[in-house]
């Protein structure tokens, strides 16, 4: 088990370094130092001195990925690439372009992105298997037809549409909770209430679809109708046995997506102003600042593999069939 | 003549609408093809789907014919002079609907207004008053807007509407009359028999649709030449025109992005899948690594990169609509570079599962080569998969295009989308009074769009992996659904 968990951790950190390298190469081969410090000095008195300097003060004044004048290993290490890339490694992120502390950054802005994601991810998941749940309940009736095209319906919503119209409606029509904004403590809930709303709703569309097929898939296996033949009633055959086993999947497949909730959500968190990690990406993308840019798509990118672990460890303690491999 | 222009997704589009002809010929060629096709034609929901696509397909088809139109030659021009175009591209659709496109108003109007929207210090008999002043176009027909306005409008909508419903019931009669004089039944009993849902093809429910679809046009001709349907934006361009020209942007994001996946998803998959061992672990890696990346992010890094690529080349491009153009183009590109992923990931686990099978170890008996098998054996059994994940994807796309034009790295600010629409419509709906029919009609068109295309999509679905068919709904005592 702990030699498949190394092996596992050892090819995450491989991936790592590719989406290193991948990102590397976007920004800075096409974007060159010399662009940047440009756009960043801004105007029309940029001269070469200007560029140097502004070059030298952030510590971009190196080669890109080969370095002819150092000597030795130092060919090498004295690059951008690796003075850029490693530090991330030890999760040291560095300045931004503005001359701000990302690492400092990060951890004012986590807690404000958790409380927005993970209630409306945990909430979402439980709505979303009920309603199906009650959707193959009612199979091959009319409430399940109606449900099931509702569902299509929601699905063909620009998830905008159900930000903007819900906050229109009740902000601006009912007033019953603050349009956007955010406070620390208890207060946080009245801002987290119509955003985390709307989050469950604008996701529940396409999921509970694909929940319904998951339950109707389970329902045809030979359990079932062993359990139904004994003659228990449906509703304990749907909620205790069918429940309970399609529960595994979903719970290991929530294990995948637990880390990326620290990512926060990036449209919810800009239009609620909520002062997350998603607002801070769309600033910066906004702002053309590729420090936190290239900074976020590390941490995005470590915490999906770290999910990915996650699942294969998950799959393996659920699931005694499962053999490592 | 007026000079053509072709920009990059013009050619794009009209290759894909090649690429579907072609596809087409080849369905009608073999039988198995045109079988799962016929389960769709089966289908009242995904034929109504099919027409209103068709219709927004044309619509995009006419807005990609461009070109820039022949200037009058100037009075006193030598007549050998060099003929000169103007600088504006113009494309089918803006010709056809010159009179809404050039009937621009100040500012916000309400739909089917004769005063502005906003209050404007105007002279009235030599003296200064606020009030609101008259529309330079919407409803210049009537001399009292206030007494006439109502049953002028009226009026025309029930021109429209009547002569809409006379359309409806000469198609109509036309259809009993074809499909009573094929079955040799009675005009009524064959009409009995469409109404109750009772035709080889879904008449009843593209009838509906049909119907729909020509009283919503005709109401929309008899009063667009007079009013603004749909109101007036922010700049006073017409909000009905601004989307119909967003179809288009919306439709090359869908498709262009969707076929952009297809090439290298396909490469990737089938070789990770036949040759196994360390091809596929190096592609294994190579989409991880794709797709461990928030695909938001992966997508603003591109297209900043664009961006700056674009800044730094103004030469290559002639014009505003060109340099708008190929970020569109590029957009799209990249949407479907960096999906490919997802699709590679389906292709590989059916082709790992077709290379054991017996048909293909005895072609590798027989010395055939590696290319020969996969193109031969493996690209046609893995093709289901490839439609399949086209038209499911397509109006994911759709709905992506406007989030990321929200975020900022979407389409050029100066190209007409759904996105750039609902953005704008996000301050309009905070002013009081709210300022409403910009959001709802790009809402309606989205809509109608993702819908059609999530309604056909899950039917060629089940046309083609017949286990779906399982999940699908029937209400007892509804009608028998097709088998």
């Amino acid at each position: 088990m702990l030699n498949y968990i190394i092996r596992r951790v050892l090819y995450g950190l491989l991936i790592l370094i590719g989406v290193n390298l991948l990102t590397f190469i976007l920004f800075f081969a096409v974007n060159t130092p010399d662009d940047m410090a440009r756009i960043n000095i801004g105007g029309k008195r940029v001269s070469a001195d200007a560029i140097a300097k502004w070059k030298t003060q952030r510590g971009y004044d190196k080669p890109l990925l080969f370095n002819e004048q150092a000597q030795g290993v130092e060919k090498l290490s004295k690059t951008l690439f690796v003075e850029r890339s490693l530090p991330l490694f030890a999760l040291q992120f560095g300045a931004s372009d503005t001359g701000r502390d990302i690492g400092y950054e990060l951890r004012q802005r986590a807690l404000p992105s958790l409380a927005l994601a993970l209630p409306t991810f945990l909430l979402g998941v439980f709505v979303v298997v009920v309603v199906s749940l009650i959707m193959v309940f009612f199979r091959n009736t009319y409430v399940e037809f109606w449900s099931v095209a509702f569902a299509v319906f929601l699905l063909s919503v620009s998830g905008l549409f159900y930000i903007i119209a819900g906050q229109f409606l009740f902000s601006t029509v009912l007033k019953l909770v603050p349009a956007s904004g955010f406070a620390g403590g208890l207060d946080m809930v009245v801002f987290l209430l119509l955003p985390v709303a709307i989050g469950i709703v604008s996701r529940m569309g396409g999921e509970a679809l694909f929940y319904r097929t998951m339950f109707l898939e389970e329902i045809g296996k030979d359990y079932v109708r062993t359990a139904r033949s004994k003659g228990l009633s449906e509703s304990v055959v749907l909620f205790r046995h069918v429940l309970g086993n399609a529960l595994l999947p979903i719970l290991t497949s929530t294990v995948a997506v637990l880390p990326l909730l620290f990512m926060g959500a990036l449209i919810m968190e800009s239009f609620f102003g909520i002062p997350g990690l998603g607002s801070f990406t769309i600033d910066a993308i906004n702002g053309q600042d590729f420090a936190v840019v290239r900074a976020m798509v590390f941490l995005g990118s470590a915490l999906y593999i770290l999910g990915l672990v996650l699942t294969d460890i998950s799959y393996t303690l659920a699931d005694p069939r499962v053999r490592l491999a | 003549m007026p000079k053509f222009v072709l920009l990059a997704t013009d050619l794009a589009l009209f290759f894909q609408m090649l690429v579907l002809v072609l596809y087409v010929r080849h369905a009608l060629r073999t039988p198995l093809l045109r079988q799962s096709w016929r389960y769709v034609q089966r289908d009242g929901a995904a034929m109504s789907a099919a027409l209103v696509l068709v219709v927004f397909l044309l619509i995009a088809l006419l807005d990609s014919v461009h070109f820039r139109p022949r200037l009058p030659p100037a009075p006193d021009a030598a007549p050998a002079a060099e003929i000169a175009y103007s600088t504006r591209t113009l494309s089918v659709l803006d010709v056809l609907l010159t009179g809404p496109r050039e009937a621009r108003e100040k500012t916000y109007s309400t739909p089917l207004a004769t005063h502005q929207f906003s209050k404007e210090s105007i002279q009235r008999e030599g003296v200064t008053v606020r009030d609101f002043p008259r529309l330079q176009y919407g409803g210049r027909h009537l001399e009292q807007p206030q007494e006439q306005w109502g049953g002028d409008v009226l009026r025309r909508s029930v021109n429209g509407l009547g002569s809409g419903l006379l359309v409806v019931v000469l198609g109509a009669a036309l259809l009993v009359l074809s499909q009573s004089q094929r079955s040799g039944q009675a005009f009524m009993l064959a009409a009995l028999d469409l109404l109750q849902g009772r035709s080889a093809l879904p008449w009843r429910a593209i009838g509906v649709t049909l119907t729909v679809l020509l009283l919503l046009a005709a109401w929309v001709a008899a009063l667009w030449p007079y009013y603004h349907v749909m109101g007036t934006d922010q700049t006073g361009n017409d909000v009905l025109f601004v989307c119909l020209k967003s179809v288009r942007t919306a439709v090359v994001i869908g498709s262009l992005a969707t076929i952009a996946t297809i090439p290298l998803a396909l490469l990737f998959g089938i070789l990770a899948g036949y040759f196994k061992g360390w091809v596929d672990d190096g592609i294994q890696y190579a989409y991880t690594v794709l797709s461990s990346i928030p695909s938001v992010l992966l997508i603003s890094a591109f297209v900043l990169m664009i961006q700056v690529f674009i800044d730094k080349n103004p030469q290559w491009f002639e014009t505003g609509l060109e340099r708008a153009d190929i970020r569109l183009f590029l957009l799209a590109t990249i949407l479907g570079l960096t999906g490919w992923a997802q699709l590679a990931r389906l292709l590989r686990a059916e082709t790992l599962k077709l290379g054991e099978l017996d048909y293909v170890q005895a072609a590798r008996a027989f010395g055939v080569s590696h290319a020969g098998i996969m193109r031969r054996h493996l690209l046609p059994n893995v093709t289901h998969i490839i439609v399949i994940v086209a038209v499911l994807d397509f109006s994911g796309l759709v709905l992506y295009e406007a989030v990321l034009s929200y975020v900022g790295v979407g389409v050029d600010p100066n190209t007409q989308s759904f996105g750039t629409m609902i953005n704008s419509a996000r301050n309009e709906m905070s002013r009081d009074p709210v300022i409403w029919w910009t959001l709802s009609t790009a809402f309606a068109f989205m809509v109608a769009l993702v819908l059609s295309m999530t309604l056909f999509a899950s039917a060629v679905r089940e046309a083609f992996d017949p286990r779906a068919r399982a999940y699908r709904v029937r209400p007892a005592g509804a009608s028998t659904l097709p088998s």
